[in-house]
């Protein structure tokens, strides 16, 4: 285990070739947390995977001729040149089979990955037989090697990602328009084509810079991860991109640390697993879209919608029992009466009768027999006084037959607020609160729902 | 570098000269159109001017080629021959003119945009590259949502909207771009009433303000009540001209073919709306 | 050039293999899940690397099975995360394959210490080497047996449910009112997709893999629309691809004065320029066909048949 003063020497970025790796994996989070999020939304996400693997024939190449010029071959920038030009002409190749067959996207990626990746570790291959020429330490180019960055890596990075950064967020309307609706882009005059290239190009810089520091297969998840889960935290563009950016800088940061403290670890590895967990957290436990949080708000509804069945049923089996009345008395009612009007299994409705005790609905009774309280009553009266205004708002003014109206308005109720209710009530020139309840504007009960 | 985003630029050169055979006062003047798919042919030398002023509706069978023929006119598709002239010139330099109104199913609707978003779109052209959207242009954007009777959902996020208010975001944005030809491609696609009644509306006041609405739609039974010109389509028009005149039985007998219930259905509504 | 038995046997080895890949991924092309491929033979790293931790040997059979659970839970997690987190499918794949890959990195970091499990390895592979690798006293490499199982295993599930598959491809919910679990086809598949890269990994590398479950089909999807002769043709481009990426190996680096490369790119490549063919010379919808069908028809549509 390290130290704390191991920790905080690298957390405070207070070691010199740490604090390098930590700042240009770190950029290199941002940058693709931004990038991403609009590859995310184009419903392009892979196209980085295949992006990155055509890069390597460009390195091999890049090698080859440095050599034949009589370099050592391994210049940064020379390798970064090739492997730009081959990600583009892969590109290209790409958004040509796109164009030109009836292949789908997915295929026209396949293509690309496969055939320059091969060409990509045949041409690595060759390569290394070069007389003269070590070609050691190319094959970091798949798998990263981060810890011996230095420092014209760091400024490369820096600037490649930050004018990354700049060029996603000057084109921030251009690109939402170009993931959202290609068609009206297209209609409006924009150069969708220009556009698609431009954003795959910001995706192939990024994945050029990246591949010294995480590696090729590692990237793509720096493309892909932050941006997906940055996804479940907002409905918004832009707090979406920001909040991907953050994911991204955060993982770098974090892994290149983690990594930094334990040298077995490759960092490339380390950031991706990071961003996987904040991934992970952000699937489960994001309010807006997270599994957990959804699947809670299901829960409430069906509660909701259960509690409100319910009363009403208890109010029409009042209402059954006192024909001539306006406003039935609150009286005590046999279970099997509930029973019988709704298809709930013994579970169902035990569980619903321990929830109206607990909510103070129900009044303690004889065996058999169901008692409202004062306030399950008053509930009561008001749930099926809004469920059939709604209904009645249905029949006469969105021509819907009232036979239709029924399940309907069980849903759309559920989701009226109070408000809404009061605007129905002027709507319908009804009287304010008080007022009786309208009756039902169709047959209750079995005869109904069994016509 | 403004050189290029010049050239790239959405607004276009308006530097082209007139097309003579397509006179300047016809919104959408369509000559000898062809266009097919992978060898098959969808729309067949397709000759049509579309009179200003007028709300007109496409129909025909379904792969008649209407929505074919709306996105042929917006150049979204390559065409194998013929002209298409908006205003006299074409569409390149005359997208200010021209509003359009996709397939509602045509875009992702988890996207992660509001339906204020949305309608902002309809400015983006306006404001042209890197300018972000002003503060009148989203008062602008409000006030259009409004217009179409969902203004209280401007912040919503478009996955919670129902599939009318979505159509109706759609329409909104439409509206934002001031055009004077409108491009409709199934507005009243599996909407509900109550937007449908908004859309009819809408239309007839785009059309008093002196708006040309092209509209693609599916349902005989309104078609009369709805439009006052009608282009019957399958792959060739088979007749365009005012709905009463149009809206024949022996018209839709040749666009519709042997189906005769459908015919039938239609001979109904012709009746209907002739009494 | 001098052409040996052992050059036969590479060419063997990589048909069986490019074969055993090419059918299955026909599936996989008209499924749309061309990169499912590609994301399986990276995420069977730490399948490796547990089998390996676990029984503490290179031997086969544990870590075949290893990698075969790992490449079916990268399967199982994507179509999870699709579906439980609303994602898209290709982000969800993306996700599970880089975590996957990763840990089997850290995995195999781990176990560098005891045994040399290089990464580089499952990449490349070395089908040069397959032929020294024989099997007792018959001279047939092992490699050959393990490939040709796939090979035999793979074309006997999809003789045998070849309708199942068909309707699974095509439509998956039509499958499931008919009584054909679309997901258990889909899993089956992912199956023999996963043990199919195993057995190849080890012998041949995953490029050949990854190349062969893609191009191939697409080839044969440029020149037919049969599913049973888009299986065909799959098969026969994938074993030209294994015989002229094999000649290439040899003869192109010659040309560069360089020596020869690795057979498992340049059948890639290979594969790659036969796609290329079929996108220009395809009698149905290449470009040089259209082109020239172009001109010479010069728009003699039908005239008006009403």
């Amino acid at each position: 285990m390290p130290s704390w003063e191991e920790i905080l020497e690298v957390v405070l970025l207070q070691n010199y070739n740490t604090r390098l790796v930590v700042l240009s994996t770190t950029l290199l989070g941002i940058a693709a947390g931004l990038i991403g999020s609009f590859l995310l939304l184009r419903k392009r996400s892979l196209m980085g995977d295949a992006l990155s693997h055509a890069t390597l024939p460009g390195v091999a190449i890049a090698f080859a001729v440095m050599v034949s010029l009589g370099g050592s071959g391994k210049a940064l920038p020379g390798l970064l040149l090739g492997a730009t030009l081959s990600g583009v002409a892969g590109l290209f190749t790409m958004l040509l089979i796109r164009r030109t067959t009836r292949l789908r996207d997915d295929v026209a990626m396949g293509f690309v990955l496969s055939v320059f990746f091969g060409v990509g570790v045949a041409s690595l291959q060759m390569v290394q037989g070069l007389p003269g020429a070590s070609a050691a330490g190319l094959e970091s180019f798949i798998y990263g090697k981060t810890a011996s960055m230095v420092q014209s890596d760091f400024f490369l990075i820096a600037i490649v990602a930050g004018i990354a950064s700049l060029i996603s967020l000057l084109f921030l309307k251009e690109f939402l328009l170009l993931c959202f609706d290609d068609g009206y882009a297209g209609a409006q005059g924009w150069p969708t084509f220009a556009l698609d290239v431009l954003l795959l190009g910001l995706v192939t810089a990024v994945t050029v810079i990246g591949l010294q520091a995480v590696g090729l297969i590692l990237i793509i998840a720096f493309l892909i991860t932050p941006a997906t889960a940055a996804r479940f935290w907002t409905h918004r563009l832009l707090p979406m991109m920001l909040l991907s950016a953050v994911i991204g800088g955060v993982s770098g940061w974090l892994g290149a640390g983690i990594s930094a403290l334990t040298p077995e670890l490759p960092a490339g590895a380390v950031i991706v697993l990071v961003a996987a967990v904040l991934f992970l957290i952000s699937m489960i436990f994001a309010p807006p879209r997270g599994v957990i949080p959804r699947l809670v708000r299901q829960r409430h509804l069906r509660r909701k919608v259960d509690r409100q069945h319910f009363l009403r049923a208890a109010f029409e089996i009042l209402e059954a029992e006192a024909p001539d009345r306006d406003v039935p008395s609150n009286s005590p009612f046999p279970l099997a009466a509930l029973r019988s009007k709704r298809t709930w299994t013994p579970h169902e409705l035990r569980k619903i009768l321990k929830i109206a005790r607990r909510e103070d609905h129900l009044e303690p009774s004889e065996p058999r027999m169901l008692r409202l309280s004062e306030a399950g009553f008053g509930e009561a009266a008001r749930v099926t006084r809004n469920h059939r205004l709604w209904e009645t708002y249905l029949i006469r003014y969105a021509d819907i037959a009232p036979s239709h109206v029924d399940r309907d308005a069980d849903l759309v109720e559920h989701i009226l607020g109070p408000e809404l209710v009061e605007e129905l009530e002027d709507f319908l020139e009804r009287g304010p609160v008080a007022a009786p309840i309208p009756p039902s504007p169709h047959p209750i009960g079995k005869e109904a729902s069994s016509s | 570098m403004s050189q290029m985003f010049k050239k790239l630029s959405p607004k276009g050169d308006a530097a082209g000269e007139d097309l003579s055979s397509h006179p300047q006062d016809v919104p959408l003047a369509i000559h000898d159109l062809t266009v097919a798919y992978h060898r098959k042919p969808v729309l067949w030398d397709v000759d049509l001017d579309i009179p200003e002023g007028k709300l007109v509706g496409i129909v025909g069978p379904n792969g008649a080629g209407k929505s074919t023929l709306i996105k042929a006119c917006l150049d979204l598709i390559p065409r194998a021959s013929g002209e298409i002239g908006v205003y006299g010139k074409p569409y390149k330099e005359q997208r200010h003119l021209v509003a359009y109104v996709p397939q509602r199913e045509s875009v992702d609707w988890d996207f992660p945009v509001s339906a204020l978003d949305v309608v902002a779109m309809g400015a983006y052209r306006r404001l042209g590259w890197f300018r972000r959207v002003t503060r009148e242009e989203a008062k602008k954007a409000h006030d259009c949502l409004t217009q179409v009777g969902i203004g209280h959902l401007a912040d919503r996020q478009i996955s919670q909207l129902s599939g009318g208010q979505q159509q109706r975001v759609f329409l909104a944005r439409a509206l934002m771009q001031d055009a004077e030809l409108y491009l409709m491609d199934e507005p009243f696609a599996a909407v509900d009433a109550a937007t449908e009644e908004a859309i009819v509306s809408l239309l007839r006041s785009l059309s008093e303000q002196g708006k040309t609405c092209l509209v693609v739609h599916h349902d005989l039974a309104t078609v009369t009540t709805y439009f006052d010109w009608l282009v019957l389509l399958n792959m060739r028009v088979v007749a365009a001209g005012p709905s009463e005149t149009t809206f024949t039985r022996e018209n839709l007998q040749k666009t519709y073919g042997g189906k005769l219930s459908l015919l039938e259905k239609a001979a109904e509504a012709l009746r209907h709306t002739i009494d | 050039m001098n052409w040996t038995s052992f050059d036969t046997w590479i060419v063997v080895v990589g048909a069986l293999c490019a074969v055993a890949c090419a059918l299955p991924g026909c599936f996989l092309v008209l499924r749309k899940m061309s990169m499912m491929g590609d994301a399986i033979s990276h995420a069977v790293l730490p399948g490796l690397a547990i089998a390996f931790l676990i029984t503490g040997t290179r031997a086969s059979v544990p870590m075949f099975f290893g990698a075969a659970i790992a490449g079916v839970l990268t399967a199982l997690f994507t179509q999870w995360i699709a579906r439980f987190g609303n994602v898209d499918r290709g982000a969800a794949m993306g996700i599970v394959f880089t975590t996957l890959f990763a840990v089997g990195l850290i995995l195999i970091r781990q176990a560098a210490d005891h045994v040399d499990l290089d990464p580089g390895c499952v990449l490349y592979g070395a089908i040069e080497l397959t032929p020294l690798d024989t099997v007792g006293q018959t001279g047939i490499p092992r490699a050959a047996l393990v490939n040709g199982g796939a090979l035999l295993g793979n074309l006997l599930i999809i003789l045998v449910l070849f309708k199942e598959f068909r309707l699974g491809a095509f439509d998956a919910s039509l499958a499931d009112t008919l009584g054909f679990s679309s997901q258990f086809l889909h899993y089956l598949l992912m199956t023999m997709v996963a043990m199919t890269t195993v057995a190849a990994f080890e012998s041949v590398g995953s490029i050949i893999v990854i190349a062969m479950l893609i191009v191939p089909p697409a080839t044969a999807l440029l020149l037919t629309r049969k599913l049973p002769t888009m299986l065909l043709i799959a098969s026969l481009t994938a074993v030209l691809s294994a015989i002229l990426g094999h000649l290439g190996a040899i003869q192109i680096p010659r040309w560069f004065g360089m020596e020869a490369t690795t057979t498992s790119g340049m059948i890639a490549l290979a594969a790659g320029v036969l796609f290329t063919l079929a996108w220009l010379f395809s009698p149905s919808e290449g470009l040089v066909t259209k082109a020239r069908r172009h001109r010479s028809e010069d728009l003699s549509l039908p005239e008006s048949t009403a």
